[in-house]
């Protein structure tokens, strides 16, 4: 919450390494609706919308939007070669049977077990369940981007949940403007550490106790 | 072949207080629009509303329920519609969220007269009700009863005369499952043509689920692009 846009750009692109050729990838509302500029075409990367399209492109350019073609997140998009459309059963279809390779979603909240929380804070915000359970349970890895610590400063990343779960222990890693950090059994292993922060900043403002990877970058 | 096509005003004397009715759209995109305004102008009230989300409070779908003509919301996400949020904290709203795609296949097996859908018990985590398990296979599940609708109201891009639709692009999205879930279709489409002109291959929605299409008034345009990611 509260990111500037180069901080939310850097998030995409760190995410955007995870992401391999040939991949079907499901890109959520927010931070992650950023993620395909930060790939090549040629990769013919898929990317899943699911309101009902398979091979999103990039971002047409101001005056060439179509009407009738946006991403999940209400944002214009174009296509890329090989794109289809289809209704939202089948596009779930797709999800269910395990065929998306990626997911990146955003949070509220995310557990040192991974469970995940994105869709109400009770008695101040409802935004609703949306398609983040059925991502989160089946799509082959989930990976969540969000900012680090909420509007009031405080972490997002905890051992438990305090806010209503969309879905449990579903999380594979977590990428902040802060840190990157993957959900193993044992619980948080801190992998990265973004600039300008150190490590002793990313400990102190995640609410899980992290296991420090013996390959910790200190990303640049 | 008698033509399905009528008023808009003839088209919403099908909508009464308090029925239960079935919207196509997706974040404003494919939603129709001009019945949606037709009912809002006819002053119905006490909706029981079904459809992907809550729309804006301005446009669209969303302006059902920032004009309280809803007492019960069947939808996935309302995070783009901040009246919805707040009707429904104040307890004026009744909301029942579901995840996405189960929302779509529910309507979808209410529309090929299935009476239910089974659910793995962990998608349904949080808002959805877990009333009904089953053990099926060696494992347990949800039973989700199917949806159906007094009227399903949904936007087209093409037409013929019977009624089969075709949509475009995004503005697909739950229209197709909504058309076979009401008990009375109306679809709103923008190019209206002669039975026998639209070619078979290409119909997504066969007419024998449409039984009335109405012209378009327009007003679709650019608003659907009201980007909800900052929400």
């Amino acid at each position: 919450m509260g990111l500037q846009i180069d901080q939310r750009n850097m998030i995409a692109r760190r995410a955007a390494r995870e992401i391999l050729p040939g991949m079907t990838v499901n890109l959520g509302i927010g931070i992650p609706e950023l993620v395909a500029d930060f790939l090549p075409s040629e990769w013919n990367v898929m990317f899943h919308s699911v309101n009902g399209i398979l091979g999103v492109g990039p971002f047409p350019v101001q005056g060439e939007e179509n009407a009738h073609l946006s991403n999940a997140g209400g944002t214009p998009v174009t296509l890329h070669s090989g794109a289809s459309f289809f209704d939202s059963s089948i596009a779930y279809g797709m999800v269910r049977s395990g065929r998306v390779d990626v997911a990146f979603l955003g949070a509220l909240q995310v557990s040192q077990r991974g469970d995940l929380a994105n869709w109400i804070v009770p008695g101040k915000r409802v935004y609703g369940i949306g398609g983040g359970p059925e991502l989160a349970r089946y799509a082959k890895k989930v990976i969540v981007l969000m900012s680090h610590l909420n509007e009031r400063n405080e972490p997002k990343i905890l051992r438990e949940c305090e806010l209503p779960l969309s879905a449990k222990s579903c999380v594979d890693m977590i990428i902040t403007e802060r840190a990157v950090m993957k959900v193993t059994k044992q619980g948080l292993c801190l992998t990265e550490v973004m600039y300008p922060y150190s490590l002793e900043e990313v400990v102190t403002k995640t609410g899980a106790p992290l296991m420090i990877s013996e390959y910790l970058q200190m990303v640049d | 072949m008698v033509s399905k096509l009528i008023s808009i005003e003839e088209a919403v004397d099908q909508i009464r207080d308090g029925i239960r009715l079935m919207v196509g759209g997706f974040g404003g995109i494919g939603t129709p629009v001009s019945l949606i305004d037709r009912i809002l102008q006819k002053g119905m009230q006490d909706l029981t509303l079904i459809g992907n989300d809550a729309g804006f409070a301005d446009q669209g779908v969303g302006r059902l329920i920032s004009h309280e003509r809803v007492k019960r919301l069947l939808t996935t996400h309302i995070g783009s519609n901040p009246d919805a949020g707040r009707q429904m904290m104040e307890g004026k709203l009744e909301v029942l969220f579901y995840p996405q795609g189960i929302l779509a296949e529910k309507i979808r097996a209410g529309g090929v007269g299935l009476p239910a859908i089974l659910v793995e018990p962990d998608v349904g985590i949080g808002p959805s009700q877990q009333e009904q398990l089953v053990r099926y296979a060696g494992k347990n599940y949800v039973i989700e009863p199917a949806l159906t609708a007094d009227v399903g109201i949904v936007y087209a891009k093409q037409a013929d005369t019977y009624g089969n639709l075709i949509y475009e692009k995004a503005a697909r999205n739950i229209n197709p499952l909504v058309a076979m879930a009401g008990k009375i279709t109306i679809a709103e489409v923008e190019e209206i043509l002669p039975a026998g002109e639209l070619n078979p291959e290409h119909i997504v929605t066969p007419g024998i689920f449409v039984n009335y299409i109405v012209r378009t008034s327009g007003g679709m345009g650019e608003w659907g692009f009201r980007s909800i990611s900052e929400t």
